[in-house]
């Protein structure tokens, strides 16, 4: 193959941020098999990490199937065609590496971090598993993970305190035939279902390299990068072309109030609106809103719940930003001997007057200093969850352009009082909500009031 | 620069895609041979004292415009009087509320408003208050800094606003499986009577015993320059930050109490069982330790390679046999927590209820299988995981100064993290065999379990490990507080 080592040379010589102005830069290219692959010179340290998005998650699983896509991607650090069981990690510690994976709604991502010397090594692995994982394959790696996935959905949701609403609120938020309707995790019963045909045919739909990205960031030179990963990733043949990802319109036609008992001592109150999707028209607004409403002792709810009258023991609220449709949260717990109905009646006076009045022009610009500070700080860290070589791949996916970091805090500086009170009179509607109360098994009478008292 | 860079990005894409190059097939029969590690270099730790004393230990970092500033205090929970656990720790997170001029809702806003992140804590041996900020906030944000660290405002209405809050905490951990754990655990080795073993933040009588005249005495006592070191790592060199740090911290003046006696630490002699129970619950959370070793011992190097081995790394013994040979749990490790004086080891996992049992039993069958010899291929891979891994933990100027934190408390030398590979790669065979016998007696362990107790009592019983000691959740937390509302 043709080369041009030059071209890129000069171009990685660029790559310093101008003032002001924050950016990742990057060479990508595409393989003939359809591989997306984005590199990223930083010399910080000897380290790399090699980082790989597939666009399939828990929301293209089938009925009677969930929690597979999760499942699967336990099931990816099983072996491969030429990598025996236990192999990934043993031969990725053995050089000094780490590694692991993630599975939400729209995606599955995966990471190995490695000093540099092993950055072939990583390539081998994670290409393998590419080309040839079926071949390692059998029912029992299918049961094996099985069991470890239904102690995951132990450990984090049913012995968890709370751990059971968010799974109550998407069944609540979506249609059962939207992709955000059942959780990640998946039931139990789906767990149990899950079957090695299941494997067979996910692999193939879904693990080609054509609906695949690959990031690769750190003290590398790209060049040679691409000369290894044309090596190691070249002869893997695409896979079926695969559709974006369809939903139906999520939409709630009247409010939802919903209560659920649970093991805790202290009930809690979820607001669930739907809201624009990752990178959408008010999509920043909302978090910003968030920002206002509790983000910090200045916050809006935090000042009147937790610290004025002390009511509630914490709130949260935050915009929860995904492809076909997010949504907007706000989560109280409240003080012992307080009722749901005591918080909800604060929340609901200050939701009304953020919709009357907007945000202040101070509220906005604080949390717009604190977003373009958190930008600074994912400049540093290469690898791992939310690192540079995550990050790009996360923007390329989500936007197509990696380096998106500059025009991602545009839209926050951009921001004005008006932008954010229209984004939140569009969003925060009574009418178009679900609104759960977890209270303590037996104390209904803590829960929110089941229809909204006259105001 | 930008807009020119994704030209020449668009023209590299059309170039690779006219080129059709099927590469042969690589040989995949074994893994691609590594090369040699990269060496590992630290930028040079620079060091300079403050007129009234403070040292500076600083560590320049220039890839992204970001400060960080640790002031570290040698004076932690260990040092909370008798009766009034939790003082430390109280005493830290009211520094948050309110100081200089400023009301704790002023301060909030301040700090957020420049994008900077305040934080202060007090750990057992060490308290406290960090920055990072953007470049550009420097100079206001180290002064907000220096108001929490040295002029907190110690408010009563903010204190007793915190006192409410720690006894929901208190009603909050009876839901917490884990939170049970590990203070069930940590009394069941230390006694409550050691600030090892009790909560970090007290039990409700400590909790309702602290004065705002208590706090103000802490840090009176103990936040005085003589006791303090000042840790900067970021975009800024030593002649720059030397006058910001001066005029922010350079005018404090006083001089540190002693510290105290602490109880003796008696280790674990034998074995016994604690149940905690859990009614209905999922999962086992299971915790076996006793006690460890100290942060400064000749041991730590075998110590840190025989423990990645048993539990410190996803394919470590405890791991693979729980995880990913029976499925028991979503996973399974051990740890030493090094600190001033001998801190626990621990192993554990939350495991499915229906398995407690076997899952026990796999458990004891691995703290018995490390006393023997490892084998080569694992130790190699156990030092390597460690050693060859160690220049990753550089990237951030917050973990940074977290190693040059490590080495004031420790008083490790400045060469100490250049040495540290070498060090790894030293440890022997025979070192870990030996570490494990001297430590890992499984004969005498504590093991902790909150769980259902109906469901697992009697196979728990049928193991024979020792009597069960049952202990409800009011003998880990106390009796449920009674918080008077607020109106």
């Amino acid at each position: 193959m043709k080369r041009i080592v030059v071209l890129l040379a000069l171009l990685t010589s660029l790559g310093t941020a101008g003032e002001n102005r924050i950016s990742v830069p990057y060479t990508r290219f595409t393989l003939p098999n359809g591989l997306t692959v984005i590199l990223h010179e930083d010399h910080t340290t000897p380290t790399v990490s090699v980082n790989i998005y597939y666009h399939v998650g828990s929301g293209r699983e089938k009925p009677g199937r969930t929690g597979f896509a999760h499942l699967f991607e336990h099931i990816m650090y099983e072996g491969s065609g030429h990598v025996p069981e236990g192999k990934y990690d043993e031969w990725l510690e053995a050089a000094g590496g780490d590694n692991n994976g993630s599975t939400n709604s729209d995606r599955t991502n995966y990471w190995i971090n490695v000093p540099v010397n092993a950055l072939e090594l990583a390539l081998f692995v994670e290409s393998d598993r590419m080309g040839y994982l079926l071949d390692a394959m059998s029912p029992g790696t299918v049961d094996g993970q099985r069991d470890v996935v239904k102690n995951e959905r132990r450990q984090s949701y049913e012995n968890r305190p709370y751990g059971m609403a968010s799974i109550v609120l998407d069944e609540n938020l979506f249609p059962p035939d939207h992709p955000y309707h059942w959780p990640t995790i998946g039931s139990m019963e789906d767990l149990s279902a899950a079957s090695f045909e299941d494997v067979v045919e996910f692999f193939k739909r879904f693990y080609g390299p054509n609906n695949a990205s690959l990031s690769i960031a750190g003290d590398i030179d790209p060049a040679k990068t691409r000369t290894l990963v044309e090596k190691w990733f070249s002869d893997i043949p695409p896979g079926p072309p695969v559709p974006p990802m369809g939903a139906p319109v999520a939409f709630l036609g009247a409010e939802k109030r919903l209560v659920l008992e649970d093991k805790v001592q202290l009930p809690r109150l979820y607001m669930v609106w739907h809201s624009p999707a990752y990178y959408r028209p008010g999509d920043a607004e909302m978090d910003v809103a968030a920002s206002v409403l509790a983000g910090g002792k200045n916050s809006r709810l935090f000042k009147r719940l937790v610290y004025e009258l002390q009511i509630a023991q914490d709130v949260s609220a935050y915009q929860a930003s995904q492809q076909l449709s997010s949504t907007f949260n706000i989560v109280a717990t409240a003080r012992s001997g307080r009722t749901l109905a005591e918080l909800e009646k604060v929340i609901t006076e200050e939701l009304q007057r953020l919709l009357l009045e907007g945000p202040e022009k101070r509220e906005v610009e604080r949390a717009v200093n604190q977003y373009e500070a958190s930008f600074l700080r994912r400049l540093e860290a290469v690898g791992g969850f939310g690192g540079k070589a995550d990050q790009l791949n996360a923007y390329y996916t989500q936007t197509g352009n990696p380096d998106y970091f500059q025009e991602d805090l545009a839209r926050y500086k951009a921001l004005d009082p008006t932008d954010v009170q229209s984004a939140v009179r569009t969003v925060l509607r009574e009418d178009q909500r679900v609104v759960l109360s977890v209270v303590p098994t037996g104390k209904p009478e803590l829960a929110a009031p089941a229809r909204k008292e006259a105001k | 620069m930008n807009t020119k860079l994704r030209m020449f990005g668009v023209i590299i894409l059309c170039l690779g895609m006219t080129v059709s190059a099927w590469a042969q097939k690589p040989d995949r029969s074994a893994p691609p041979p590594l090369g040699p590690p990269p060496s590992f270099s630290m930028s040079a730790i620079q060091h300079f004292t403050l007129s009234n004393g403070v040292p500076v230990v600083l560590l320049e970092k220039h890839q992204v415009p970001l400060v960080q500033v640790n002031l570290v205090v040698r004076a932690g929970s260990v040092l909370d009087p008798p009766g009034k656990t939790g003082l430390a720790s109280m005493m830290a997170s009211m520094m948050m509320e309110g100081a200089g001029e400023r009301d704790a809702l002023q301060l909030a806003d301040a700090i957020d408003f420049l994008g900077a992140q305040v934080g202060s804590a007090a750990g057992m041996h060490t308290s406290g208050v960090s920055l990072q900020t953007p470049l550009s906030k420097l100079d206001s944000a180290i002064a907000l800094q220096a108001d929490v660290a040295l002029r907190p405002a110690f408010a009563p209405a903010e204190l007793e606003r915190k006192r409410k809050s720690r006894l929901t905490t208190l009603l909050q951990w009876r839901d917490e499986p884990r939170s049970l754990a590990s203070l069930a655990f940590n009394s069941t080795l230390y006694g409550s009577a050691h600030p090892y073993g009790a909560s970090s933040i007290g039990d409700e009588q400590a909790i309702r015993s602290l004065r705002v005249e208590d706090l103000r005495q802490f840090h009176a006592r103990y936040f005085c320059p003589d006791n303090a070191v000042l840790i900067v790592v970021g975009d800024v060199t030593a002649a720059e930050m030397k006058p910001k740090l001066e005029r922010a911290f350079g005018a404090w003046k006083g001089t540190a109490a002693a510290g105290v006696n602490l109880p003796q630490i008696k280790q674990v002699e034998k074995r016994s069982v604690v149940l905690v129970d859990k009614p209905g619950a999922a999962q086992t959370e299971i915790r076996i330790g006793r006690i460890g070793a100290s942060r400064i011992t000749d041991d730590y190097y075998p110590l840190i390679v025989m423990n990645t081995i048993l539990g410190g790394s996803f394919s470590s013994r405890l791991n693979q046999n729980l995880r990913e040979q029976h499925g028991y749990t979503y996973g399974a490790g051990s740890s030493f927590s090094f600190r001033l004086l001998p801190g626990p080891f621990l192993a554990g996992a939350a495991v499915h209820t229906a398995i407690t049992d076997s899952a026990l039993m796999e458990f004891m069958r691995e703290l018995d299988a490390i006393q023997k010899p490892v084998p080569d291929m694992e130790l190699e891979r156990a030092k390597n995981y460690i050693a060859l891994g160690f220049p990753g933990e550089f990237q951030t100027v917050g973990e940074i100064a977290g190693k040059l934190e490590e080495m004031v408390i420790y008083d490790l030398a400045d060469t100490y993290y250049s040495h540290y590979i070498g060090r790894i790669q030293a440890v022997t065979k025979a070192d870990v065999q030996r570490v494990a016998r001297k430590y890992l007696d499984p004969a005498k362990m504590a093991i902790v379990l909150v769980g259902d107790r109906a469901a697992i009592e009697s196979k728990i019983g049928a193991m024979n490990l020792a009597s069960i000691a049952h202990v409800s959740i009011e003998d880990v937390l106390g009796k449920a507080p009674v918080i008077e509302g607020t109106k």
